[in-house]
């Protein structure tokens, strides 16, 4: 039947060709739909507890969502003229970035003292062109003393300065549109102090600057990535082949391939993000074995002497089913990603099994067509290569050594599975970027001088109506405010305590003793509202208190620390303010807070979705193999992989985050193609040519060794591209598959031989059975 | 002779009367407008009224405050006017007296009974918000005519069968939110129908709807309903008044630092 289709597809191979274009022509034109999400809430689901919580606080207050500009003067210093002159200047071109709500700056930093027996609350300085030698230092103290600018917008060591712009998204409008045009201006911003004040540094960062990280790494990655991957590519196949036209055809299979899944992404509404970005390469590295397979066969039967048309027609007729099998099982490993709780990883294992599927059509029906309208010369020849006489070197030695390959092999495998458990969870989400990208150095910059990115906020709440001004509430603001402030994660605390004791300090002639909080409820609520009458444009008191002055946000500014130390924060947070402070007692919330879940979430619901793929993956084996017991021996070559792999990653690594823990599931489908391969030439072996247990191992090595070599390097070397990504997710991810896919071959070398040895007995007596 | 006299007479006057149309230029016709507005409020000498504010959020969570307010018609310089809040409790007793200036920064005075004190709130705030809430103070305060420039842009139909002058202005205060504002004002009795607010970099910021126009002494319009979205938040505000009396008799003895007090 398969010879059947393969003689009418290379009868009709133009009117194929001319299919094949149409259809990848349809496809890829949804590429049109295709649009960049460029908000890191990409990676949660709409419904994430955590999410639902950060955005109903941000909804009660004010969005978080902002540009800092970091101001470094070159000599050091913040508090001269010319650079307060500059910041006066910067601060008024800020509120001109679109979409801008509110900018916070020293410029604009709201002062208040006691002015006779009244109160000024006035920006901390104006024209600072004309302050005198006294009125500087006055700022400066000032400024150094007031809690809610140290370590805000002004470092310790008055070196460092920011500009603080707070964006606000339409209730029409969406992050991702809005992105471009932020940044756009915010760079504007920059080139124009940079122009102006050529004195300054500027360093941009902030929740905007990191969305629009997101895009700028995958253009990055698509930039250099993708071209490497091909570059690779076109080496190992032009290596192996030795045919002009065989890599011609590979590229264009792995090309349409890329451009049918993207395509079809496109129609089916998904959003492009940085671990989507991924699947291009993915789908190339993949679609290379697909051909690898049918060609190697092909251009051994022309070498046999055979016409290249009926060459291809054998090539097909062996290759087709096992071509198959492997693409289906790896679409099975990429669509159990589904089970994945952040939605970019289900998107890259949509279009990767797409992409798989697609390549799996396009090899059977493109590349035949293709090849054989090529022209090719193949020498005649008998001579066996060295690769296969390595590979039979390998078998003697396999068969020889198989007890202390056994013994080693297992002993190997629960060391290092013993190992996994020591890989930390960690997913540091500014880390996500390598230096080669602005953002991060950036950041990591401001960091260094003078704040964290790092936060969490807390909705203090005193479930009355005007709650926030009761003496015993503001009591435990204080209290859990000044208790953070102890606390060695934490840089900074925002809390509107600050706020009612310095008015009260002013409503008392500046009197220092009076730096403490109103004693009445009346007196405090009298306070916030003089104080709220009393602010200029764009800087209401509701990005602290909300609109009912029943709670108040609390802002906790922090060192970029590890997933663990930010989950062990929030436990010791928590049973603090159980004993503390239970009238105000909150959770915290925060893009923080919401990272640090992700790992552990998706690491149980992915473990749902392995099995879930195992199971399946070992029916397809057990049908494919004829025997359930051998396709129960092949879970061990399927899984160990994996667990080698991880224990492998706790002695170089060490952290495991979002991105690996898809890992298993996905090379799943990927490490099962070997063992396919070897298993079906071993059994072909047994039953069709009666050989002995050994006999068969060694011609498998003849017949499937040199392509698991080459297939294997092949995708090692795709997923080595991978983990040059300039996204730490990707890059991660890449590292990981590839020492699984390494792994795998060492298991189909020296363990399953071996095993399939030791168990001949087990094995053979299912045999019998059916 | 009379046929003579159309002939050649009605002509001419349309011709003039084009003209006349088309010298004036729509910086002066928003500026006549304007003054006509200002001309139709004169002479209510004082006014009080209760008001409810309502505040609500993104997240659709509503607060309210109610106070009592007092203003007395201003002659040569802005209105002044006295704001007594009585809810929430614990600012009740509260009170705000504003002098409003045109392109000075209004003087503001606020009595805190906790305190027992009056202090003067001493800052340029007019484009601050009042109470939290989505209007300025700006938007709150009289309209003299010399507070902006003007251009008019149209008439067009503004609901309920009414036309309305579309007229564009923009802020001469210094300190203003604003970059510019466009209201639509009936052309009949001069009501302001709606206003837009276009912030500092020219984004449609915030939209005030004034409803429920209703007349007082025969001469004067006031709105019972004023409400306030704005745009980029999602936030809003709404004002509704009611108890509006005009020409109430109140003198300058009523809206001095020691009214504040009472």
């Amino acid at each position: 039947m398969i010879k059947q289709y393969a003689k009418i597809l290379l009868q009709w191979k133009w009117l194929a060709l001319i299919l094949v274009i149409l259809a990848v022509g349809l496809a890829g034109s949804g590429a049109k739909n295709l649009t960049f999400n460029n908000d890191y809430k990409v990676f949660f689901n709409d419904d994430d507890e955590r999410v639902l919580a950060f955005e109903n606080l941000q909804d009660t207050y004010t969005k978080n969502d902002n540009i800092l500009l970091g101001i470094a003067p070159k000599n050091g210093k913040v508090f001269t003229r010319e650079t307060l002159a500059a910041l006066e200047d910067i601060t008024e071109r800020a509120w001109k970035t679109p979409y801008s709500i509110r900018v916070d700056s020293l410029a604009n930093y709201q002062h208040t003292e006691s002015v006779g027996d009244d109160m000024s609350v006035a920006n901390l300085y104006e024209e600072a062109k004309n302050l005198t030698d006294e009125e500087l230092v006055k700022i400066e103290k000032i400024a150094s003393n007031e809690p809610l600018l140290v370590y805000r917008l002004i470092s310790e060591k008055a070196h460092m300065t920011a500009v603080n712009v707070t964006i606000e998204v339409p209730p029409d409008g969406e992050m991702g549109k809005i992105v471009p045009q932020v940044v756009a201006h915010a760079r504007e911003l920059k080139a124009y102090i940079n122009e102006t004040y050529p004195e300054l540094d500027v360093y941009l960062t902030g929740i905007v600057m990191m969305n629009n990280a997101f895009a700028e790494a995958s253009k990055y990655d698509m930039s250099h990535l993708i071209p490497l991957t091909f570059l690779m590519i076109l080496i190992i196949v032009f290596l192996l082949l030795r045919s002009f036209s065989g890599v011609l055809a590979t590229i264009l299979v792995s090309l349409f391939s890329i451009i049918t899944a993207m395509g079809l992404a496109g129609w089916s509404g998904i959003q492009l993000s940085p671990p989507v970005m991924s699947a291009p390469v993915i789908i190339l590295t993949l679609a290379v074995a697909d051909c690898v397979h049918i060609l190697s066969t092909w251009m051994h039967q022309m070498r046999l002497g055979i016409e290249k048309k009926a060459a291809m027609v054998e090539s097909l007729r062996i290759n087709l089913a096992p071509v198959f099998l492997t693409s289906l099982t790896t679409a099975i490993g990429f669509l159990s990603l589904n089970f994945s709780d952040a939605p970019p990883f289900r998107d890259l294992g949509n279009i990767s099994a797409m992409g798989v599927m697609a390549a799996f059509v396009f090899s059977v029906t493109l590349l035949p067509a293709l090849a054989t309208l090529l022209p090719s010369k193949v020498k005649k020849t008998d001579k066996k290569s060295i690769l296969s006489g390595l590979m039979a070197s390998l078998a003697e030695w396999v068969i020889v050594k198989q007890k202390v390959l056994l013994i080693g092999m297992t002993a190997l495998t629960i060391v290092m599975i013993a190992l996994i458990p020591t890989n930390e969870l960690n997913d540091i989400y500014v880390e996500y970027f390598d230096e080669r990208i602005k953002f991060r150095t950036d950041t990591d910059f401001v960091v260094k001088n003078m704040t964290g990115i790092y936060f969490v906020d807390y909705s203090l709440d005193s479930e009355k109506a005007g709650g926030v001004s009761e003496p015993a509430v503001l009591a435990q603001i204080d209290q859990f405010s000044e208790w953070l402030r102890e606390q060695p994660e934490v840089i900074h605390v925002n809390t509107i305590a600050d706020t009612f004791k310095r008015l009260n300090r002013n409503m008392h002639g500046d009197d220092q003793s009076w730096y403490r909080l109103p004693d009445s409820r009346e007196l405090a609520a009298q306070y916030l509202l003089l104080y709220e009458m009393s602010l200029p444009y764009g800087l209401d008191l509701n990005n602290q208190i909300d609109i009912d002055k029943k709670s108040t946000r609390l802002s906790v500014t922090m060192k970029t620390i590890s997933t663990k130390k930010v989950l062990a924060f929030e436990k010791r947070v928590d049973a603090w303010m159980e004993t503390n402070t239970p009238l105000i007692k909150s959770v915290g919330a925060s893009p923080t807070i919401m990272f640090a879940h992700i790992g552990m979430k998706n690491i149980k619901s992915m473990l749902t979705g392995t099995t879930i793929a195992l199971v399946l993956i070992s029916i397809i084996l057990i049908v494919a193999l004829g025997s359930v017991r051998y396709g129960l021996l092949s879970l061990v070559p399927n899984l160990v992989p994996a667990g080698l792999a991880f224990g492998f990653w706790a002695i170089i690594d060490g952290e495991i985050g979002l991105a690996l823990s898809i890992v298993t599931a996905m090379t799943l489908g990927i490490v099962v193609d070997d063992t396919i391969h070897f298993l079906s030439k071993y059994i072909r072996a047994r039953r069709e040519q009666n050989l002995n247990a050994e006999d068969a191992v060694r011609y498998a090595f003849s017949t499937v060794g040199v392509a698991l070599w080459v297939t294997s390097l092949a995708l090692i070397g795709g997923f080595l591209v991978l983990s040059t990504s300039s996204f730490q997710l990707n890059a991660g991810m890449g590292l990981l598959t590839s020492i699984v896919i390494a792994f795998a071959l060492l298991a189909d070398f020296l363990l399953l031989p071996p095993l399939l040895i030791k168990l001949d007995g087990w094995l053979s007596g299912g045999e019998k059975d059916t | 002779m009379n046929k003579i006299m159309i002939n050649v007479a009605l002509p001419l006057v349309i011709s003039v009367l084009t003209l006349n149309a088309m010298a004036e230029t729509p910086e002066a016709k928003g500026l006549r407008i304007a003054k006509e507005t200002d001309a139709r409020d004169v002479g209510f000498g004082d006014s009080t009224a209760d008001m409810m504010m309502t505040l609500k959020n993104r997240a659709g969570q509503t607060s309210t405050r109610k106070l009592h307010s007092k203003v007395l018609e201003g002659k040569g310089d802005g209105d002044k006017s006295l704001s007594l809040f009585n809810t929430p409790a614990d600012v009740k007793g509260t009170s705000m007296l504003t002098f409003s200036h045109g392109l000075k920064a209004d003087d503001q005075w606020l009595y805190l009974p906790a305190l027992k004190r009056v202090k003067r709130i001493n800052s340029r705030n007019k484009s601050g918000p009042f109470m939290g809430s989505e209007f300025a103070f700006e938007d709150l305060g009289s309209q003299e005519v010399e507070k902006y420039k003007y251009k008019y842009l149209r008439e067009e139909a503004c609901g309920k069968g009414w036309k309305c002058h579309v007229v564009e202005r923009i802020p001469a205060y210094k300190y203003s939110g604003y970059s510019k504002q466009i209201g639509w004002t009936d052309t009949k009795e001069h009501r302001a129908v709606k206003i837009e607010f276009y912030d500092r970099k020219g984004s449609k910021m915030k939209t005030l709807v004034s409803s429920g126009y209703k007349q007082y002494l025969g001469k004067y319009w006031r709105p019972s309903v004023m409400s306030m979205q704005n745009h980029l938040t999602g936030k809003s505000t709404v004002l509704q008044w009611t108890n509006y009396k005009l020409g109430t008799g109140l003198s300058k003895r009523d809206f001095n630092k020691n009214a504040l007090k009472r």
